[in-house]
């Protein structure tokens, strides 16, 4: 092989006609085995162990907007209007005896507390929508809402850490470290998972641990990198004061020839790994505000948003969300920490509806003008529901019965999969547990979620551990 | 990890690029070994469901045992026949073209290679000889090997000599040694953490004598920075970390553990000592505060505050937390498994697992809560003090214990002054339920008292329903209670002045309501309100006294529902309360001032010539505490008292294993913490390994059972056929890079065979042979000739041996990640290096605890020396570790690390470039250069050079730092304010009379060489 034709080895050739992907490391073996120089050794973004995917894949990537704190399903998209008539009544024991509950265990009794507010049907589909959400309802026919979802957990750190790594047990890798892992990412000045947060009006700032964008046991340089609202968008991202980009080229340049020298007699591929990390950390200096600048969209754009550049709102998230997609980020997850509603639910929906409802809407549309929600996969939903029982005038952590949706890439719209009982305590037809929802959206990335696996302490870990079932009710 | 497998490449090799594969199938082995050959393939393949696991068994076929193989399935047809693979049903099935028939099931994705069938064909033709697997079996010890390599044989390491029989067998050898000040380099970064100074380097490299490297190795050993680079490794395996880990991750009292981790390598404590320390430290006999601190261990689990969480979920997750991280650490097991099913692979079953939970189920642990303030751990000067302040405290307090006569008469007065002293008999109204119409969240607890939490709101109601089965009450008691925790007293009400404001009163019957007269208060409560407290009285518990106006009927269970208003605003709402009743005649009224307790009322209602010595003891003793002639004692007490707290709260604290009457522990069913149906065990070690023993003693006052210092001590007993093993694998990993089996967190039936198994049983059974120590084994490790050899191999010996799991050649791999920090402030000569100490907090950036909360938290960095330790003594927040050390792979310490990836990515340049530890250390590091250095550039670059990597500089790369140096100061002479900034970076102090351009130039010389590779690589 000539170093011509290795050269004509970029990503796409490797794509195109490897039979797997494979890491910069390796690949600069290859190269440097070939005397051929360091310097196309690319960063090991663009790689990911499953090439090529298991299955024609629907979405090519996945933004997961994380409600955190749970979501009452009965105030979004649950509507139980029996429950309403039950409201102040005793919640017959013959559902929560034996239960596990949060913070109502102990209470003498449990009484129901109706939907606090009215639901309207929305779209051609007829979508029933809480009233408080008019803008998601207004794309209600590019939705599927799933009112079936369960949990393991009920309490909020085992729960998101059950709905990232479907397992309640600390260090095992998130869903976006997994995904990252499995297709590698279409950036090559970006990371492949990242993180974005928010908090709202009702000011709960629910406790969010990194654990929930961890790579847990894969390679750690597929953990989620979060973006910053506030200093640094990230971790180190700025050159230190009084050192120009051009000197910080200058020192990039130097060690890039000192580690040169290095290899020489070293031969040895880490270094070449090492310049080729320094190119990307340049590249992302630059990047990275050119990223965050929202200032350079129009004005119409971020009015649809109601992003105010710079907020660090759910808003601006969402329109950060819809650039890093463009800029080819396989994995982005906003958390939106207001959720958590044990009392008075009825004014903090009021409070936090708006927060969420036009950007949430907005960020479909747009992706959906520019041609890209056919092939994104959106996830809507939080880390578990609330009770059909009251808690002074507001719902506990329910982990029997909560609602999400889904749009774009592959996913039908317009429908709604899966029902609870009466009171909205149960799920009883299409249960789909986590693992399911794991399963579905791996499989509408392309991958069988039984083949993406790592060996970990001597077994093959995957993302649905020794579950899930693709809901395939809800596939286009 | 960033290097992938190698079959990757020769996919790519054979599919695109048309390079020959370089790694073909290696030939069969002449002879093949059950374990290293077979039963990997097995295990990988077969034992899901042909396995240890019952339930996943299928077909009643087991190929685990012995017993399984050379059993007829349906009675005819033979797992496996010695000799005859055609006769052998597993070697039938697995060649069979038939789909249905064919195992493994194509289903299952499972697909044995070619080699892998011929392998199982030989072992049947060479017999079928099983093995139990290999590290169940205890170690013995081998022959070392005649080596081929040195005249005087007596010479060579027998580890040197393990070595050379496998490479002999390829026709390899060692690699040359590498260069002197390689070594040295090699040895402070490997025994110390630390690069050696120029000086250090010259000493080495001028010392000629033919001990000058065991010397050296001898001197490192005795560093005490020893037990601090060792240290880190530990407190990776046992979860070491400040803070409790899930949703609020509040800190924890818990750094004594590490210095007693550190001060135990430092010392050589042998390793049986130093596990059955950890274990079962409490539990030796007279157990010192050294050994309490170091059963720390059993208190390093994550725990959690979170509201609503529910104790016996949480405690049922420490069970299992507790046996995975024993497991892990002393037997490279992966128990974890068993929590729900017996284990897939391994002979571990769910029973074993809660057997194993059961030696740790007398560990006090509130299942969810603030953990306890730790123990006090102070140093010999802080012992001192603190005996000193504690005597001061007994001293007053014998005074107040003390009756004179002239207390003794005043008591007769205050007797006398009570005659008519009258106190009504209270019982606590049982809550049914309780609501706050704000939303904030009201819990109440069997002892009736109610706390309101969360939200505080301007103004409140609360509606209390509660059932009673007194007759005829007469009033009605509300309490209003201060919550006393031995640091903290928080006030009834709940504004932060501590005040509340009662405005409202009302119970109803049914729908009936319940007339009151005025309340009478304890505090005199000011007649505008209904009730309230001032300022100075909300350091008190108070109550009110509502008189029925008619006597409530009750009995029965009479329902009341009581109606609690605050609606003064300024948040004047009670947070802590409990109602009562009393049935007694009226008048009932509040007593101001102090109640009498009941027991000191019947007292004094009993005659005087009637009362028992110990009745009038009692009396004495409350008058003592009361009356106003021992005022100023108490308050010497008090101040005294205040003197040893003080100093007490600068004595660093650390928790510790508190032995309590074992809980029961039951078989969860898949692990379902919310059933107690499953089978009762008691304290055993997995079935399938020696038994405990006969060590089994008491605890309290169940049954004897087997406790943790048994299982302590079988641990390290020589039947144990793991611990060394385990220990010293995880040894040679630190120095060659890989473990000999290189799965460091799995030695079982998954894990690897080792590539040297003679050679990993020798080390094993020389620790055990030589008390377990743990300097003598390192030293081994790090005197032989395969340690000393260079890392550059020819391409031919990487082509053979790609892994380097031959040892032709020396690894080499980039520094773990506090000593990429330690490195680079020890370069620039800012390293603080006391050794030990509470953790401390660098620079960080300011949002990386936004999203922490119970409470909201902010990094306030700490000043001076403090900013510039260890990378170990560094804060260790399990939800948001500190960037710089994250992005280097330092885990979470959620759970057991065994072995840190290693990673290379673009945030470790990020890290590097313009983390402000590694800027100021490159602007004090220049500092350095131009002070230290000499006066001409190639001088000043030659000290740099030598400081960070310990060699001189090639012409060529002095060269790209003279360029840069002349480019970068050119431009920071046009530029003298982008140079003072540069100049000035950081907190550290800087150097009078530099010039700030001369300055900010070498400092890009030095970021350039801190920024290397090689600065970060131990070669």
């Amino acid at each position: 092989m000539t170093p011509q034709q290795i050269q004509h080895l970029t990503r796409r050739a490797l794509l195109k006609n490897s039979a797997y992907g494979i890491g910069a490391a390796a690949l600069s073996t290859l190269l440097t085995k070939s005397g051929l120089a360091a310097s196309t050794a690319r960063s090991s973004n663009e790689f990911g162990i499953i090439n090529p995917r298991h299955l024609a894949p629907k979405a090519n990537r996945n933004i997961h907007l994380c409600m955190a704190g749970g979501p009452s399903h009965l105030e979004t998209f649950d509507h139980k209007p029996k429950l309403a008539d039950m409201t102040g009544q005793p919640m017959p024991e013959s559902f929560t005896k034996g239960q596990s509950i949060a913070q109502l265990q102990g209470n003498a009794q449990l009484k129901c507390l109706g939907p606090q507010w009215a639901f309207k049907k929305f779209g051609k589909s007829g979508q029933e929508i809480c009233e408080l959400f008019p803008h998601i309802g207004s794309v209600a026919d590019e939705l599927c809402i799933i009112r079936s979802m369960t949990t393991e957990a009920i309490n909020h750190d085992p729960a998101h850490t059950f709905m990232n790594t479907g397992t309640t047990i600390s260090g095992r890798p998130s869903m976006g470290s997994w995904v990252w892992y499995g297709l590698g990412a279409e950036c090559d000045n970006l990371p492949g998972f990242v993180v974005l947060t928010s908090t709202g009006a009702a000011g709960q700032k629910q406790p969010i641990a990194s654990r929930q964008w961890s790579s847990g046991f894969l390679p750690s340089k597929f953990a989620g990198i979060r973006l910053n609202s506030k200093g640094d968008a990230v971790y180190y991202i700025n050159a230190p004061a009084g050192v120009s980009r051009d000197q910080q080229r200058d020192v990039i340049d130097a060690a890039e020839k000192l580690n040169r020298i290095n290899d020489a007699s070293a031969q040895d591929p880490e270094i070449a790994t090492r310049i080729a990390q320094y190119e990307m950390a340049f590249k992302m200096q630059a990047s990275v505000p050119g990223l965050m600048n929202v200032s350079d969209e129009p004005q119409n754009i971020r009015d649809m948003y109601g992003a105010k550049p710079g907020d660090g709102s759910y808003a601006s998230n969402c329109l950060l969300a819809r650039r890093l997609a463009e800029r080819g980020v396989r994995f982005i997850q906003l958390y939106h920490r207001d959720w958590d509603h044990h009392g008075g639910v009825k004014d903090q929906m009021k409070l936090i509806a708006p927060e969420v409802d036009q950007p949430t809407a907005a960020l479909i549309t747009d992706l959906k003008m520019r041609g890209m929600l056919d092939d994104t996969l959106i996830i809507w939903g939080g880390e578990f529901g609330r009770t059909p029982m009251a808690q002074g005038n507001g719902r506990d952590h329910h982990q029997k019965a909560f609602s999400i949706f889904l749009a774009g890439g592959g996913i039908k719209g317009g429908i709604t999969h899966g029902t609870t009982d009466d009171l909205g305590y149960n799920a009883v037809e299409n249960i789909t547990p986590v693992h399911d929802l794991h399963a579905t959206m791996l499989h509408l990335l392309g991958i069988d979620h039984k083949r993406l696996t790592i060996k970990f302490q001597g077994r093959d870990f995957r993302l649905t551990d020794v579950h899930g079932n693709v809901v395939k009710e809800i596939l286009v | 990890m960033s290097f992938r497998p190698l079959l990757l490449l020769c996919v790519l090799c054979a599919s695109v690029v048309n390079l020959p594969a370089i790694a073909a199938e290696p030939p069969l082995p002449a002879t093949i070994d059950f374990n290293r050959d077979v039963r990997p393939i097995l295990s990988d393949n077969c034992f899901f469901c042909h396995g240890p696991d019952k339930n996943k068994r299928k077909a009643d076929l087991r190929l685990d045992t012995k017993e399984g193989l050379f059993t007829p399935i349906e009675k005819t047809r033979l797992p496996a026949v010695p000799g005859h693979p055609e006769q052998s049903e597993i070697y039938k099935r697995i060649i069979t073209p038939d789909d249905d028939e064919r195992m493994p099931d194509p289903k299952s994705g499972k697909h044995l290679t070619d080699q892998e069938i011929a392998v199982l064909k030989k072992w049947i033709e060479q017999g079928a000889q099983f093995k139990g697997h290999w590290s169940y079996i205890k170690p013995t010890q081998h022959l070392v090997p005649s080596s081929g390599l040195a005249a005087s044989a007596a010479s060579v390491s027998p580890i040197d000599a393990f070595l050379l029989q496998k490479l002999q067998q390829q026709n390899l050898t060692f690699s040359k040694e590498a260069p002197k000040e390689t070594l040295i380099r090699r040895l402070y970064l490997d025994l110390l953490g630390l690069p050696p100074t120029p000086a250090q380097v010259d000493a080495f490299l001028n010392d000629t004598s033919p001990n000058a490297y065991e010397s050296q190795v001898d001197q490192l050993l005795a560093n005490p920075h020893f037990g601090e680079r060792m240290a880190i490794y530990w407190l990776d395996l046992v979860r070491f970390a400040d803070t409790i880990g899930y949703h609020s991750d509040t800190p924890r009292d818990i750094t004594p553990y590490r210095d007693w981790v550190i001060n135990a390598f430092n010392t050589n404590m042998p390793f049986d000592q130093f596990t059955v320390e950890q274990l079962a430290g409490d539990l030796l006999p007279s157990a010192t505060t050294q050994q309490k601190v170091a059963s720390g261990y059993n208190r390093l689990l994550q725990t959690t505050e979170e509201g609503g969480a529910q104790p016996k979920e949480y405690l049922a997750k420490y069970d299992a937390d507790r046996v995975r991280n024993y497991a892990s650490v002393w037997m490279a097991a992966t128990m974890g498994c068993c929590e729900c099913h017996d284990h897939k692979f391994d002979p571990f079953t769910a029973k074993d697992f809660y057997s194993m939970a059961a030696f740790f189920a007398d560990v006090r642990e509130p299942g969810v809560g603030k953990r306890e303030p730790g123990m006090p751990v102070p140093d010999d000067k802080q012992a001192t003090e603190l005996a000193r302040l504690e005597a001061q405290v007994a001293a007053t307090r014998k005074t107040l214990d003390t009756q004179t006569p002239q207390l003794s008469a005043a008591q007769q007065t205050w007797e006398m002054s009570l005659a008519d002293y009258r106190t009504a008999d209270w019982t606590p109204l049982t809550v049914v339920d309780v609501s706050a119409q704000s939303g904030a969240f009201p819990k109440f607890a069997a002892d009736q008292i109610i706390s309101i939490t969360r939200t505080v709101p301007d103004k409140d109601v609360y509606t209390v329903r509660v059932k009673t089965n007194l007759k005829n009450i007469t009033a009605l008691r509300l309490d209003a209670l201060t919550e006393k925790v031995p640091t903290k007293l928080t006030p009834a009400g709940r504004a932060a002045d501590g005040q509340f404001v009662l405005t409202g009163f009302t119970a109803t019957q049914g729908d009936a309501p319940i007339p009151f007269a005025a309340p009478t208060t304890s505090n005199d409560s000011p007649a505008t309100t209904l009730w309230s407290t001032t300022a100075e009285q909300t350091k008190e518990d108070h109550y009110a006294v509502f008189e029925t106006k008619s006597p409530i009927e009750g009995g029965n269970e009479t329902l009341l529902t009581i109606t609690l208003r605050f609606e003064a605003g300024k948040k004047h709402v009670l947070g802590r309360f409990k109602l009562s009743a009393t049935t007694e005649p009226p008048p009932i009224r509040a007593i101001k001032g102090k109640e009498l307790p009941k027991e000191i009322v019947a007292i004094l209602k009993t005659d005087r010539a009637k009362r028992t010595a110990a009745q009038a003891d009692k009396l004495a003793a409350h008058f003592r505490s009361i009356t106003p002639l021992l005022d100023p004692t108490r308050a010497q007490l008090a101040k005294n008292e205040k003197s040893r707290d003080d100093f007490l709260k600068t004595v660093p604290r650390s928790l510790i294993a508190v032995a309590e009457n074992p809980k029961t522990i039951r078989i969860l069913p898949r692990g379902n913490w919310n059933t107690d149906n499953g089978e009762i065990v008691t304290a055993a070690v997995p079935h399938f390994l020696p038994p405990i023993g006969n060590s089994q003693s008491a605890i309290g006052n169940k049954a004897p059972r087997a406790t943790r210092l048994d299982l302590a001590t079988w641990t390290v007993s020589k039947e144990n056929p793991l611990t060394a093993r385990v220990v010293v694998n995880r040894l040679w990993k630190l120095f060659y890079g890989n473990g000999l089996s290189k799965s460091l967190e799995d030695l079982g039936s998954q894990g690897e065979w080792p590539t040297h198994p003679e050679l990993l049983d020798y080390l094993a059974c020389d620790f055990q042979d030589h008390n377990w120590d743990v300097k003598r084994t390192i030293r081994q490790l790090v005197t032989t000739k395969a340690y000393r050899q260079t890392s550059y191999a020819s391409p031919e010996l990487k082509e053979i041996d790609p892994f380097n799991r031959l040892y032709a050649r020396q690894a080499r791999f980039r520094l773990d990640a506090e000593f990429v920090r330690d490195n680079t402030l020890s370069v620039a000569g800012l390293l603080t290096t006391q050794i030990g100490g509470p953790s401390v907090k660098p620079y960080q950036p300011a949002t990386h605890w936004e999203f922490l909360n119970f409470p909201t938290r902010t990094w306030v960095h700490d000043k001076g020396e403090n900013e510039y330790r260890r990378g170990l003594y560094t804060h260790w927040q399990r939800s948001f570790l500190h960037p710089s050390l994250a992005n280097f792979d330092a885990p979470s310490r959620e759970e057991c690390t065994a072995e840190r990836p290693r990673s290379n990515t673009p945030q470790q340049a990020l890290t590097l470039l313009n983390d402000p530890t590694y800027t100021e250390a490159a602007r004090v590091f220049a500092q350095r250069i131009l002070t230290e250095g000499g006066q001409d550039l190639n001088h000043r670059l030659q000290f740099a050079w030598r400081t960070a990597l310990s060699r001189n500089p090639k012409p060529e790369e002095l060269k790209v730092l003279t360029a840069l140096y002349a480019k970068h100061k050119s431009q920071y002479t046009t530029d003298p304010k982008a140079a003072a900034s540069l100049a000035s970076a950081g907190e550290a102090p800087a150097t009078k009379d530099l010039d700030p351009i001369e300055l900010a130039a070498w400092t890009s010389v030095s970021r350039t060489i801190l920024n290397l590779h090689e600065t970060i690589t131990r070669n």
